[in-house]
């Protein structure tokens, strides 16, 4: 007798990740059936974006629904949809940007591309991930590539320093997190996260003091694996040397696309894994969001703090994606619906500016060979439209109204501000103390561009028709975005409509 | 007197100990990769245990098996990154490769 299979349907629900899967296999066969071929790098990009786009597509056909999949392993609600819809465009800017930078041999263009596309797929499935399992295996989905992307230069000592540092921190850390998990399996007796919820719930309200403790130890070593993966304090520390040494294409985008799928599984695991929305402070049960607030507090200073004082720019823009993750764990930590909203408005609006900023890095490395910022001076003069979309994607990660930064920023504290709790108020007041602190160097990179002279007389810096065409794609939006958002809040609201 | 969960979990928690104790304390790639590897194995026989002496579901062993996987799999990617490491600098002592600051 066969047994019942009907859960095993996934339907029309996980066509994203078919296609993302089908596409990784295309890209294989086709990198080696036009090894000899003069338009190999072209093509692999052209079938790498067809493959991406079509998951989109796939994912604008998905109706989205809160039934389980797969016995409980996924979910594909419309949270989940929003978030693996900004990978995804990562994931098309980060082929595009590899293409363009010449970090990336040409020949090595189609493993490249593969494992981008593999680490694509991982961030789709941890954004609907909703058992440990699941969660853990999407996770190293995620990690692996990451680890050979980050040394993918070979040969180069800065490179495979990179890599070494971001697979210690990395397998430390999804260790942590295993055995945090395998506490939260014996406590709960299940590797469903609503049960886990539930039953952890229950043990922490019945129990004694040391199945409180006991929660408490499994749920700290879990958040270990995330927040290495989002890169808050205190598994910080491998981000800004990953971010000098890993090739500037591939940084552009694990300062984006791993971070959005990072926090979309952080809040699926608090969300439904312990009550949505979590009360501030729950009666009878471990204040995680006093916990989480902290951590969004110190995350922040840190960050910002630590990019005072650094020369070379894609540290700089390392400890600022180390700030940014503060601000939106503060979010998290709130875990309103508000809060879950400004989580997901400011997701895409952090890819335009994050990436864009990256590409102007990129751009400027690649035409002087510098990445300090003293590389930037007299840029205004040298190549206008770089300097003047560098200045709009500095000031819009600043929150400088009216770009798209400021509306992104606007609604994760308008929900700090919005629990009315003296807590909440204080991590808000840091935030924006944060905020000022980080105009001041994201202002001394635009000084250099505008106000000084470059050490020596330089001939101007040209950027290529692709470059500046990507460039105008990431800029418009981040400038529109800032005063016509409602289109945007539009899609953020409709995927939260449903249930989680 | 027979073999217990207790038993199971003072192992478990004895590796995992030792292997943060490792990973702290070495400062050769391939040593903290063990220690890495000690806490990993650490978590895996935690979940059987549960599964096998408190809840009577599979789902933990099945984890294990998974797991058990997919620390190969880390231990493959994070070798050659050490090997790759190695032929840059001729050494595996994370005290003596630090181009980058920090």
């Amino acid at each position: 007798m066969l047994p019942d299979l009907a859960g095993l349907r996934g339907g029309a629900a996980i066509l994203p990740e078919l296609v993302l899967t089908g596409t990784v296999f295309a890209v294989l066969v086709l990198d080696l059936a036009l090894r000899r071929s003069a338009r190999r790098g072209r093509v692999l990009l052209l079938v790498t974006c067809l493959g991406l786009a079509a998951a989109a597509t796939a994912i604008a056909g998905v109706s989205a629904g809160a039934q389980p999949l797969f016995y409980g392993m996924l979910v594909a609600d419309g949270f989940a949809l929003f978030v693996k819809g900004v990978v995804i465009a990562a994931a098309v800017v980060g082929a595009i940007l590899a293409a363009l930078s010449p970090e990336i041999r040409r020949d090595q263009l189609g493993e490249y591309l593969i494992l981008l596309v593999c680490l694509t797929l991982g961030m789709c499935l941890l954004a609907g991930a909703r058992n440990l399992l699941m969660l853990y295996l999407a996770l190293e989905l995620v990690s692996l590539p990451s680890y050979i992307l980050a040394g993918f230069r070979h040969g180069d000592r800065r490179s495979s320093e990179a890599a070494l540092k971001y697979v210690v921190f990395g397998a430390a850390a999804s260790g942590l997190m295993l055995f945090g998990f395998s506490l939260l399996y014996g406590l709960a007796g299940t590797l469903d996260l609503p049960g886990i919820g539930a039953a952890v719930v229950a043990r922490g309200l019945q129990g004694g003091l040391d199945a409180q403790l006991l929660v408490v130890v499994a749920v700290l070593l879990s958040l270990a694996g995330f927040a290495y993966k989002v890169a808050a304090v205190p598994f910080h520390m491998w981000c800004p040397d990953v971010y000098e040494g890993a090739p500037t294409p591939f940084v552009a985008f694990l300062s984006v696309a791993p971070k959005a799928a990072g926090f979309a599984a952080l809040l699926r695991f608090f969300l439904s894994g312990f009550g949505a929305p979590l009360g501030f402070p729950a009666p009878g049960e471990f204040p995680w969001p006093f916990v989480l607030g902290v951590l969004a507090m110190a995350t922040m200073t840190v960050g910002n703090l630590a990019a005072i004082t650094q020369d070379n720019v894609k540290r700089l823009l390392a400890y600022s994606s180390i700030a940014h993750a503060g601000y939106l764990l503060m979010a998290v930590a709130v875990g309103s619906p508000l809060a879950i909203r400004g989580v997901l408005l400011y997701l895409p609006i952090y890819l335009l500016m994050n990436m864009g900023a990256f590409l102007v890095v990129m751009a400027v490395h690649d035409a002087t060979g510098s990445e300090t910022v003293d590389g930037f001076r007299g840029l205004g003069a040298r190549a206008p439209y770089l300097a003047v979309v560098m200045a709009v994607f500095l000031f819009s990660l600043t929150g400088i109204p009216p770009l798209a930064g400021f509306i992104g920023k606007f609604f994760l504290f308008a929900a700090a501000l919005q629990t009315k709790s003296m807590f909440f108020y204080a991590v808000a007041v840091v935030g924006v103390v944060n905020s000022v602190i980080s105009l001041y160097y994201y202002a001394r990179i635009v000084r250099a561009c505008f106000l000084e002279k470059p050490a020596d007389a330089q001939a101007p810096v040209r950027v290529g028709s692709p470059a500046a065409a990507l460039l105008g794609a990431l800029a418009v939006p981040t400038l529109v975005l800032g005063i016509w958002w409602g289109p945007l809040l539009g899609v953020v609201e409709k995927a939260l409509l449903l249930p989680r | 007197m027979s073999i217990g969960l207790g038993h199971f979990v003072a192992v478990s928690a004895l590796l995992f100990s030792l292997g943060l104790f490792c990973l702290i304390t070495r400062r050769n790639a391939v040593a903290i990769l063990m220690g890495i590897e000690l806490i990993l194995n650490a978590a895996l026989l935690n979940l059987a245990a549960f599964s096998r002496y408190l809840h009577g579901q599979p789902d933990g062993q099945i984890f294990a098996v998974f797991g058990i996987v997919l620390a190969a799999a880390e231990a493959v990617v994070a070798l050659a990154i050490v090997l790759q490491l190695y032929r840059a600098f001729r050494t595996v002592d994370t005290a003596e490769t630090t181009e980058l600051k920090g």
